[in-house]
């Protein structure tokens, strides 16, 4: 009997270090850095002034090759995104011209985007876009901030559950954005037209060219105009692009908990009070 | 399920109803004067916690109905139309997609309820065997509902997963192209998958009832294992479990609530964020996190027969469980062996669903194979063994009994009972 | 339950009250997301105007819109038909209202109320008959409006309701002339 307790001790043994070694064999992935956000935690919302802001970089650098395809023109007025007046984002929206048709001509026509329309991509296509672009796909920002995430090992990611880290995408953006490098590193070698990244997750040569230099979008609000801040204003903007009920799904939530545990709290009373003379 | 009523219809419209159907004394006899083990724990209130989210995915999943469309080159848009522009869209996707997780969460803490207190033995073994049927469906449903937002995980997912069944011999590939109705996963597999995730559910509710009803005859087991004597052992259903499974519930919601609202992306996986793409697999495919140790088994074997043979076989060996734990005590709570080697299997499956989730080289394959020939042992080999093995301590004479020792609500050794999934 | 003592009973039953009255604010709450989500969503709500050229119409013509998933009549009326209209005492009148959602629901249905403001022969109005939906025809039935082929009803030429089972005119939707050329619908 005694050596089946052994057996079964080494076992146990076996599971907590099964479960506790880090990354055996696979490559190490690139450390990125957790970043303040207004929009973390359970009372998080958005920081206007950075959406708008970080919609000015869209508008003035990414959007010649990233699209925005799911966010429509209203978005930017709506409650809970960067607070555009009905009359900016009209404004704006007229200066992007979308296809419509057909006419009665049976032709397709161009006209100014109103406030129903949705961004209109760069690109008509995925192929289109590759050939311009070296055979790299710029890919949609609309959900990009949930499309990537910083790599969170063991035990890291339990703990995630419980702080509610949730901004693992936008801290990716942020660190890709400014991991950028002129010289790779030794034994590193950077083929044609690619660039040296040390947070890119597939591999470190990245088929963008260092998007943001210090004073490239004019900032009237008195935000310094580093690469620092233009990649937390992007990467803001990104998560409002791919979460734009963030605010009100937290605040919703907060009144949910708070009506659960009251209402558990209630009924634990009541079970108590039904139980109370039966030995259970 | 009826005949533990003692209604009596009072008035004459229940009269009418009740001599043309008993539908009355039916729901009465099996949820209001059912006579229930008063010593039920709340780790039995996962019953009822299953039911609730049971049908709390149904009515979400109705409604996104609504809004969903079931076609490769829309389904992914119209997922994200329900997030962005439909009333409280946001809300009901992320309530059902996470549904989803807490579902299995509860599943998971059920089944291993019943293998604690021996749940599945004589004269249960009916109502364990229609609950793995139950867990089957689930995880096809949980399976199918994954590839629905068309996402690069839903579409290789899908791919890796009805690749599977070409490994039977000879059919297999007939099998594989038959559950695609094309050479890969494309429109009509989504359309079939789409279909058949709104049937499955009311499958399970109907096997709920059978499930129910089963163990609803041969009475509930109890933390003590040991049956009701008499009327001093039970209360009534209603209100002392109605009350108490409600308590139960809002508290699972809480969890609930937390996922859905705070960290609704937490269970999912970033790629699906991607609209499917058949020309470019991700780099590193998981399943979702309920089928990882089942996964871990999987890759676990050299060979893909074996692999998907073992799979399978992890979950077709719950079938004849009742009939592989010789021992004649039901409980764990008397069984000082089993209550050790049960928290081992239990970490063994938390093990392998890590391993489930790493990459498969290196000393991750070593461990899976380890874990995985434990997995199986447990059942063939340490179960059967312990029946003949094992000293069990003395058995209470009755509940009551049982009730009095233990002192405080839970029976010795309970109450440091199952903290995992 | 309460047969031991008396003075617990009130503070018992208060807790089983207060309970019972949360589980039903609760179920009230939980109800509306899905009751809501049926209603028109934010996309559709945004598609709720349009904007129409009309530079083209000549007397005599009509085209016929689609305005949040239903069509909307555009009708440059003659002066006969205008003429008609006016003619009619308001007393022979079906239905005595304007039906027009740029005026006030009193207002009565004269056909200067019925047609565009300052452009009487402009007629614009919702082409779904009153009575049980269908999409009656133009310049047909008794009064060489629009006639309904579903159940009989006849319209004249405001699209006031003259004959058959219909209750009331056509709807006139909220619109505005933008320009001389562009009329915004919604």
């Amino acid at each position: 009997m005694s050596t089946m307790i052994k057996m079964v001790r080494a076992f146990a043994a076996v599971a907590v270090v099964a479960t506790a070694t880090p990354a055996l064999a696979a490559g190490e992935p690139p450390h990125i850095e957790r970043q303040q956000w207004s929009f973390a935690g359970p009372f998080g919302t958005y920081d206007r002034g950075q959406l708008q802001r970080g919609f000015k970089i869209y508008r003035e650098v990414c959007s010649s090759c990233h699209g925005l395809r799911l966010v429509a023109f209203r978005n930017l007025a709506e409650e809970g995104g960067p607070s555009f007046t009905e009359e900016q984002a009209k404004a704006i929206a007229a200066d992007y011209t979308v296809e419509d048709g057909p006419n009665d001509d049976g032709d397709m026509y161009e006209r100014p985007a109103t406030l129903a329309d949705r961004f209109p991509s760069p690109f008509p296509n995925e192929q289109a876009a590759r050939a311009s672009n070296g055979g790299a796909y710029p890919p949609d920002f609309s959900l990009l901030a949930k499309a990537r995430a910083a790599h969170r090992g063991f035990p890291w990611f339990i703990f995630d559950a419980f702080t509610q880290y949730q901004e693992q995408g936008p801290d990716y953006i942020y660190a890709l954005l400014t991991g950028f490098e002129e010289e790779a590193p030794e034994g590193v070698t950077i083929p044609e037209g690619k660039y040296y990244n040390h947070a890119f997750l597939a591999g470190n040569a990245i088929g963008m060219a260092p998007p943001l230099s210090d004073e490239l979008v004019e900032y009237t609000d008195g935000t310094p105009m580093t690469v620092d801040q233009y990649a937390r204003d992007i990467s803001a903007f990104m998560m409002w692009a791919a979460e734009p009920h963030l605010e009100a799904r937290k605040k919703t939530g907060f009144r949910v908990m708070i009506f659960l545990i009251v209402f558990a709290g209630l009924l634990y009373f009541t079970k108590k009070s039904l139980w109370r003379n039966v030995e259970h | 399920m009826a005949g533990h009523s003692n209604y009596v219809p009072q008035s004459a419209a229940a009269k009418w109803l009740e001599s043309r159907l008993p539908v009355i004394s039916l729901v009465r006899g099996s949820f209001v004067d059912f006579p229930t083990p008063k010593n039920l724990n709340y780790w039995w209130t996962f019953g009822g916690i299953l039911f609730f989210v049971l049908i709390a995915q149904i009515l979400t999943g109705v409604v996104l109905v609504m809004h969903y469309t079931a076609n490769t080159t829309m389904a992914f848009d119209s997922v994200e139309h329900i997030m962005r522009d439909v009333n409280f869209g946001w809300m009901l996707r992320y309530l059902h997609s996470n549904g989803a997780s807490m579902f299995f969460i509860a599943v998971y803490i059920h089944i291993f309820r019943g293998m604690y207190y021996g749940s599945y033995k004589a004269p249960r073994e009916i109502s364990w065997i229609l609950g793995v049927i139950i867990f089957l469906i689930m995880m096809g449903t949980a399976f199918m509902g994954y590839v629905l937002p068309w996402g690069q995980m839903s579409f290789w997912g899908a791919t890796v997963i009805t690749n599977l069944f070409s490994a039977i011999p000879i059919v297999g590939e007939a099998i594989r192209t038959w559950l695609w109705g094309g050479f890969a996963v494309d429109n009509p597999t989504l359309n079939r998958f789409f279909s058949l995730h709104y049937l499955l559910p009311f499958m399970i509710f109907g096997v709920v009832i059978l499930h129910v009803w089963a163990f609803h005859t041969t009475g509930n087991n109890n933390p003590s294992g040991v049956q009701p004597k008499s009327k001093q052992d039970t209360v009534p259903f209603h209100p002392y479990y109605t009350v108490k499974d409600l308590f139960a519930i809002i508290v699972f919601m809480i969890l609930f609530a937390w996922f859905a609202f705070y960290v609704p992306n937490y269970m999912g996986h970033p790629d699906n964020y991607i609209e499917a793409n058949p020309l470019v697999t991700p780099s590193h495919i998981v399943p979702e996190w309920y089928f990882l140790p089942f996964y871990a088994i999987l890759r676990a074997i050299p060979d893909k027969l074996g692999g998907v043979a073992a799979m399978f076989g992890a979950i077709a060996i719950l079938f004849v469980l009742p009939w592989l734990d010789t021992s004649k005590v039901r409980s764990g709570t008397y069984r000082p062996l089993f209550k050790q080697f049960f928290w081992i299997f239990a970490a063994n499956c938390v093990a392998l669903g890590y391993l489930g989730a790493m990459p498969p080289e290196g000393w991750y394959v070593i461990f899976s194979r380890i874990f995985t020939a434990y997995y199986f042992a447990h059942f063939l080999i340490i179960l059967p063994l312990l029946g003949f093995l094992e000293k069990p301590r003395p058995l209470p004479a009755s509940i009551s009994e049982a009730v009095l020792k233990g002192g405080s609500g839970t029976p010795a050794g309970a109450t440091s009972a199952p903290s995992t999934k | 339950m309460a047969h031991t003592d008396t003075a617990e009973p009130t503070r018992r039953d208060f807790l089983y009250i207060a309970t019972g009255a949360m589980g039903a604010v609760g179920a009230g709450a939980l109800a509306w997301p899905f009751i809501d989500q049926m209603n028109p969503d934010a996309s559709a709500l945004a598609l709720a105007s349009i904007e129409v050229d009309v530079s083209a119409m000549e007397e005599g013509q009509s085209i016929t819109v689609k305005w949040r998933g239903k069509p909307v009549f555009i009708r440059y009326r003659t002066a006969k038909e205008i003429e008609e209209a006016t003619a009619v005492p308001l007393s022979e009148l079906r239905d005595p209202l304007a039906r027009n959602l740029n005026l006030p629901d009193n207002a009565e249905a004269t056909d200067e109320n019925r047609a565009a403001k300052g452009k009487e022969p402009w007629l614009i109005m919702v082409g779904i008959c009153t009575h049980l939906g269908c999409v009656p025809l133009g310049q047909q039935g008794d009064y060489d409006g629009w006639f309904c082929p579903c159940h009989g009803s006849h319209y004249d030429t405001a699209g006031r309701i003259r004959k058959g089972p219909a209750p009331e005119n056509l709807l006139v939707p909220p619109y505005d002339f933008v320009s001389d050329a562009k009329i915004k619908i919604g």
